[in-house]
Formats: structure tokens, C-alpha cells, sequence
């Protein structure tokens, strides 16, 4: 790897860890939305460092153009309330001899992969004849969706229909129980969840009547 | 390895950090907003190790092509967990996940 190549893998590296941390750390949910925004960015520039170009581009479109934007929609959708109560203390000891105990056993994990890992050789890619149209470029479209649509034919077609069922269940979960639907389901003595196409009286009950029960 | 010493276990014990660091999150913070991040961290560094792993084999994609799936799947995780919060907040006003406790009693 050229030296601007491993310069890139440090900058990608260490804004990837930064935000990373960020996202877990900060308190609104806005800006650990932006915060995962940067972390995924700088791994598709780590992943063009690796030579998979079509990946990296993967990455951006689905990850930065459809979690990230769902996830500040659905902040969005719920408000000042996103951010949450206030910090707990309990159990603060206890958080922090775990983490410890992770971030122990996950930097010793990173010293003993980097000593082991960094002895291997990276081999050199095949060199394209220019403008020739059976070279398929390792990471590349060519060859990265003959890999996916000959080897993986059979699990791209099933993740299609694990799409699908996705979306519906997403709207399924999302709408809950429309108001026609209502007396059907209160005489059979379930508990109705309420949704958004209700009258603002009946759509919520207050916690502290659920809480009472 | 080049001059500034990056390898493959480069790429290696950065995942691994990202992958305690979204474990981390994952176990302390609880907003549901948040934990889901976190997955994604996790899911992520996983990516991470799979593209790596196969840049250094390079007869074949299969990591490449394991990872676009798991791109995949975390897009499909991420619809329904999302789908579940909203649920969650309609039920409960909150995003707490310490609130969701319908099925503990």
C-alpha cells in the first residue's frame, strides 16, 4: 500500500473510533445521529482503502442515505422527548467495572490480532490490460455482482423477501390498531395500543393510569 | 506492512475497538434511539473485519459479498427496531428502555 493509502487508513481509522465513541457518548440523539453519520462515512473510506469500491459506495447509499435519514426521521417524529430522562446512576459501579472489563478485553483482543496480523504479506491485486472487458477489478461492479448475483443468487433472493417482510412488519408494528378495528379487539378483552389515526382524547392514555393498574 | 506500519491487524484491532465500544453503548446507554446506534457500530465492525479478511485473500468475494448482506439485514433490523420505538412510544410517551416492562409481570 502506497503511504497516501496507509495515511488515509489513519485518518479514516481515528475519525471512524471518534465518532464511534460519540455516538455512544453524547446525550441528544440528533447528534449522535450526525456522530454515526461521520462514523459511516470514514469506514466507506476505509473500505476504499481496502480496494472494495462498490462497497464503499453500498455503504454510503444504504447506510448514509436510508438508517441515518430513518433514524433522524424518527427523531424527528417523536420529539423533545427523543432525548430521554435523565442519566440513572444506579448501578453506576457496576457500569463501570463492565466497561472496563470490555474495553480490557477488547484492547487486549486489538494488541494480539495487530501483532499477529500485521506480519502478513498483502498480496498484489491482478493488474488490468487497459480496456480490456473480461478483466474484472477486484471490488469493482464487474466482479463484486458476478460474485453476488452467480454464488449468492439463491441468498440475494431471500434477503428480497426478507426486505419485504421487513416493510410490512415495520408498518404492521408502526400503525397499531385502527379505530374499526377497536371493538373487535376490546371484546375480547385485549388492550387496545393506540395510533395516530384516533381522536387526540383516546389516542393516549397517561403513564401514570397505566402505572396505577 | 508499509512505512507507517498498517497491516491487516490494523484493520483488525480497529474493529475489534468498534466492536467493544458499540457492545459499550449497547449495555449502558437506555435510549432505545441509541442502543439501535450502537448495533449498528457492532454491525459495522463486523463489516469492517469481513472486507478486511478479504482484501488479503483476494482470489474470491466472499467477504465482500457476506458483508453487502449483512448491510442488508442491518437496513431490514433497523426498519423494524425503529418501527418497534415508535410502537414502544406510543404506548409509553418515552423511549426509555427501561420502560418496556409489559411482559415482566
Amino acid at each position: 500500500m502506497s503511504f497516501s493509502g496507509e495515511l488515509l487508513v489513519l485518518i479514516c481509522g481515528t475519525a471512524a473510533l471518534l465518532s464511534a465513541v460519540g455516538t455512544v457518548a453524547l446525550r441528544t440523539p440528533l447528534r449522535a445521529a450526525m456522530s454515526l453519520l461521520a462514523h459511516i462515512l470514514s469506514l466507506a473510506g476505509l473500505y476504499l482503502t481496502l480496494n472494495a469500491h462498490l462497497l464503499a459506495v453500498i455503504q454510503m447509499l444504504v447506510y448514509a442515505g436510508a438508517v441515518v435519514v430513518l433514524f433522524v426521521f424518527v427523531i424527528m417524529l417523536i420529539g423533545p422527548s427523543a432525548i430521554g430522562s435523565a442519566p440513572d446512576q444506579r448501578g453506576l459501579v457496576v457500569k463501570t467495572v463492565g466497561a472496563a472489563v470490555i474495553a480490557m478485553t477488547m484492547g487486549s483482543v486489538a494488541m494480539g490480532v495487530s501483532a499477529a496480523g500485521n506480519d502478513i504479506a498483502r498480496p498484489d491485486l491482478p493488474v488490468c490490460e487497459d480496456g480490456a472487458a473480461e478483466c474484472n477489478q477486484f471490488g469493482g461492479v464487474d466482479a463484486l455482482s458476478e460474485a453476488i448475483y452467480v454464488q449468492g443468487a439463491i441468498p440475494f433472493e431471500l434477503v428480497s423477501m426478507l426486505l419485504l417482510i421487513a416493510i410490512l412488519s415495520a408498518m404492521a408494528v408502526a400503525r397499531g390498531a385502527a379505530a374499526s378495528e377497536k371493538a373487535a379487539i376490546e371484546k375480547a378483552h385485549l388492550p387496545v395500543r393506540p395510533t395516530v389515526l384516533d381522536p387526540p382524547k383516546s389516542t393516549l392514555e397517561a403513564p401514570s393510569q397505566e402505572a396505577a393498574e | 506492512m508499509g512505512t507507517l506500519g498498517v497491516g491487516l491487524g490494523t484493520y483488525l484491532a480497529l474493529a475489534s475497538i468498534l466492536f467493544g465500544v458499540g457492545s459499550v453503548g449497547f449495555l449502558t446507554r437506555r435510549n432505545l434511539l441509541l442502543q439501535l446506534m450502537s448495533i449498528e457500530i457492532m454491525l459495522n465492525s463486523v463489516n469492517l473485519v469481513l472486507v478486511a479478511f478479504n482484501r488479503y485473500r483476494p482470489e474470491g468475494h466472499g467477504g465482500q459479498v457476506l458483508a453487502f448482506f449483512v448491510i442488508a439485514v442491518a437496513a431490514a433490523e433497523a426498519a423494524v427496531g425503529l418501527a418497534i420505538l415508535i410502537g414502544l412510544f406510543k404506548l409509553k410517551k418515552s423511549v426509555d428502555s427501561d420502560r418496556a416492562d409489559l411482559l415482566r409481570h
